[in-house]
């Protein structure tokens, strides 16, 4: 097989793992979901982009961020800025203060549209700034902590402020930014309106595809020496830096990766709910994101999908069966994945698949086992240690 | 049937119930299902299926569920009564679990999965806007309980509580001639609701009242820390301290507000979103003697109210208190059966242009009425607050016509 192919699909195994995710979302939903749940799954399929992010930064990088809802925010509002501009023509606006202008500006005696939103009244630049704006504030956070040599417990801790930041900012900036609300009633995309069945059905196959790519670049980065390199960082990183690499910009490079793989994924996630607001971007969304990847087990692409899939299906069947109840029964779910099966669904399928497949092709990403615990920093020499000769 | 109030009763239900309901069976059993429904909602030849959607989770179910349970005992009364076009109502109850893309999510599943007839629920305006699109597109309907920002108006929403117009201005009139206000300080949480109210009560104090503003400020919701806020208020002396401070935050905001001293008699305080659901929390004396303006008090003393009230307690135990939003969201039932009836039918489009101009004789707030617009007519209470976690109602205004856009407010 072609060497940059076999990289991409990962192998044998991989490319029949692949192939029947493929064919589990682009055939087998479609034809089994009716239009108002196969929304749902594109909506699932949304977090599943963060949640491969977090397994390229979190299961390979070691990078736990407790933020990556800072990114699916951004992508998020750049995609529903650019709709709402596009809502509120001065025809239909007629009935404010100001037209043309969106209607929570207006509630907000603001008279003319701020000088953020004026580039999204572009199309073009909205598709950009959707990868662009989160992978930029990801290079800032990256440079000012991964430069610094602050890692482990120390970064997730600030990716959670930084959240909360984030948060706390697009609430009070009520004006610009709809505030607790968010940004909502999101019509059209020139002109085409995105609330009608088969807008939705377009969207949710756009949203599959955009989903396979992103899981076939985060392949080919970790089948490639890049990936090795991350591996090898997280288990040894002071072994990685004597031997010459600059481990700084390694980590700042995937962190970047998991988010513009966020931001793709809530710019998907507005097209499709109709709209973006501050409770994607804070704390608890960042955590459950990280529960997602953690259930289909950390250091599995096609997991992390699974594992996004499954515990919104679970959360919403729970919810409708036991409205008063679900919340526990989603606790007693992770309690239970956490407590046996450390390695989520891939982890699961592997300690049984491997008996059975132990004589077939190596799987790369499936035989390295993990540390205990990625995050715990007790048994780490200080910094002054390691770089005393 | 537009002038003559529906006459409810609940206190005769228990008696009249089987009467009733032989009564409506052959009123209406002759009605096919076909004619009164041509739009494929769920409605067979004995029952129809509306929805409830409030968050039964999360940090809003403390206020929602008040009026979960207040749509239950409405629906449950009426089912009592003989239904609505001789039909029992079934209720599919989904949790929007504090969240607002949940809200329109289980929105579209109650209209295209369940196709009820039409949904009590909501209660944040943000949950409210999160499920308007849904409403207007798969073209349900939505009877939405809280008193709320105005500044909207959809075609697919009838609100049963008041807009902020008809709660803000009798209560400052009144707090301006009762006790001679001249300078407010307004204070809310950072939100649409309390933002818009503020903006509405300072165009009024300045304009109108000829009044002065000595302070305006926000605090992120959940905020616990009011030390500084209350150093100011007892640095400027305001006539009147103007509050919109919603959830938790209220109980750090008043508890604060009596250790350092600020009580009612050196401060007169006026409230616009404690009710008597917030007060359990708060304590009644940790605020005993300030003011609340809102349409509805459980201390009301009608007949209606009463039977209100008993029914309540009844069904939920002799500790359940009445907010002015479960009240509202009780009205919801009785005015969607009106207008089911006054149309002959529950297609959505039948019910929403039979909706304005329903009457309602028989509410526990006293008489309301549906206006074009979609909000209710209602009244302006003010009440004082009692040390047993009740209020005393001090004012009533006149019935007020609600105004969603008012001019010279924007």
């Amino acid at each position: 097989m072609n060497p940059t192919l076999d990289k991409l699909l990962g192998g044998k195994q991989g490319a029949i793992g692949l192939a029947l995710l493929a064919a589990l979302i682009l055939v087998v939903f479609p034809l089994a979901l009716d239009a108002f749940r196969l929304n749902m799954v594109g909506k699932y399929l949304t977090y599943a982009f963060v949640a491969v992010g977090l397994v390229l930064c979190w299961g390979y990088g070691g990078i736990l961020s407790l933020g990556q809802g800072i990114f699916f925010g951004l992508g998020g509002y750049c995609m529903a800025m650019f709709l709402k501009l596009e809502a509120s023509d001065p025809e239909r606006t007629k009935i404010q203060s100001t037209p043309g202008i969106p209607d929570f500006m207006d509630w907000n005696q603001i008279t003319e549209l701020p000088l953020l939103w004026e580039p999204f009244h572009s199309l073009s630049f909205t598709l950009i700034a959707v990868v662009v704006v989160p992978v930029l504030l990801a290079l800032v956070i990256g440079i000012a902590m991964f430069k610094r040599r602050v890692g482990d417990v120390y970064f997730s801790i600030v990716t959670q402020a930084i959240a909360l930041i984030l948060t706390v900012l697009i609430i009070g900036q009520q004006g610009l930014t709809g505030g607790v609300n968010g940004i909502t009633d999101l019509r059209t995309l020139k002109g085409w309106d995105i609330r009608s069945d088969e807008a939705k059905l377009i969207l949710y196959f756009v949203s599959a595809a955009l989903l396979i790519g992103c899981i076939l670049i985060a392949r080919f980065i970790i089948a490639s020496k890049l990936g090795r390199l991350l591996l090898a960082m997280r288990d040894k990183e002071e072994r990685v830096r004597f031997s010459g690499y600059d481990v700084a910009s390694f980590k700042i490079f995937v962190f970047c990766v998991g988010a513009a793989f966020a931001g793709i994924g809530g710019a998907m996630f507005t097209l499709q709910v109709g709209f973006m607001s501050p409770s994607f971007v804070g704390i608890v969304p960042s955590i459950e994101m990280v529960i997602f990847a953690a259930v289909g087990g950390r250091l599995s692409l096609l997991g992390a999908v699974y594992g996004a899939l499954l515990v919104n299906f679970g959360k919403t069947y729970f919810s409708e069966s036991f409205p008063e109840l679900w919340l526990y029964l989603m606790g007693g779910l992770f309690i239970v994945v956490v407590m046996y099966f450390p390695n989520g669904l891939a982890g699961l399928w592997d300690s049984h698949g491997k008996r059975c497949l132990a004589r077939l092709r190596r799987k790369p990403q499936v035989l390295v086992t993990p540390p205990p615990a990625v995050i715990a920093t007790g048994k780490r020499p200080t910094p002054e240690l390691e770089t005393t000769p | 049937m537009d002038s003559q109030p529906i006459r409810l009763l609940p206190r005769r239900l228990a008696v009249g119930a089987a009467a009733l309901s032989l009564l409506a069976a052959s009123l209406f059993s002759h009605v096919a299902s076909a004619e009164v429904n041509t739009t494929g909602l769920a409605v067979t030849d004995s029952e129809v299926t509306v929805g409830i959607l409030h968050s039964a989770t999360g940090t809003m179910a403390i206020s929602e569920t008040g009026s979960i349970q207040a749509e239950r005992l409405a629906i449950e009364q009426i089912n009592a009564s003989g239904g609505v076009l001789g039909r029992q109502i079934k209720v599919v109850q989904e949790d929007g679990a504090s969240d607002w893309p949940t809200f329109a999510e289980k929105a579209r599943k109650l209209l295209v999965g369940d196709k009820v007839a039409t949904v009590f629920g909501c209660w944040t305006s943000a949950s409210r806007k999160a499920v308007l699109p849904v409403f207007e597109k798969e073209n349900g309907l939505l009877y939405y309980p809280t008193f709320y920002e105005g500044l909207e108006q959809s075609k697919n929403v009838i609100y049963t509580g008041q807009e902020a117009t008809q709660q803000i201005l009798a209560g400052l009139d009144w707090v301006a001639k009762e006790k001679g206000a001249k300078t407010f300080y307004l204070l809310g949480s950072d939100y649409i609701w309390p933002r818009t109210s503020m903006k509405i009560a300072r165009k009024h104090i300045e304009n109108v009242l000829g009044g002065k503003v000595v302070g305006e400020e926000y605090y992120p919701l959940g905020n616990t820390q009011f030390g500084s806020l209350i150093n100011k208020i007892k640095l400027r002396k305001p006539d009147v301290v103007f509050a919109a401070v919603v959830g938790g935050s209220n109980v750090a905001f008043y508890k604060q507000m009596k250790a350092a001293g600020v009580t009612a008699d050196k401060q007169t305080l006026l409230t616009l979103s404690v009710t008597e659901d917030e007060l359990l929390g708060i304590g009644g004396e940790n605020m005993a003697g300030f003011y609340a303006s809102m349409k509805y008090f459980q201390s009301l003393d009608n007949p209606n109210n009463a039977a209100f009230v008993e029914a309540f307690k009844a069904k939920y135990g002799k500790d359940a208190v009445i907010g002015d939003v479960t009240q509202a969201a009780y009205l919801g039932p009785w005015l969607w059966k009106a207008a089911v009836e006054k149309a002959g039918s529950f297609d959505i489009d039948k019910v929403v242009a039979a909706s304005p101009g329903i009457e309602l004789g028989t509410a526990p707030e006293g008489y309301v009425k549906v206006h074009d617009n979609h909000h209710l007519w209602s009244k302006t209470r003010i009440g004082e607050v009692q040390k047993d976690g009740q209020f005393k109602v001090v004012f009533e205004s006149d019935l007020i016509e609600p105004n969603p856009f008012p001019e010279g407010y924007q």
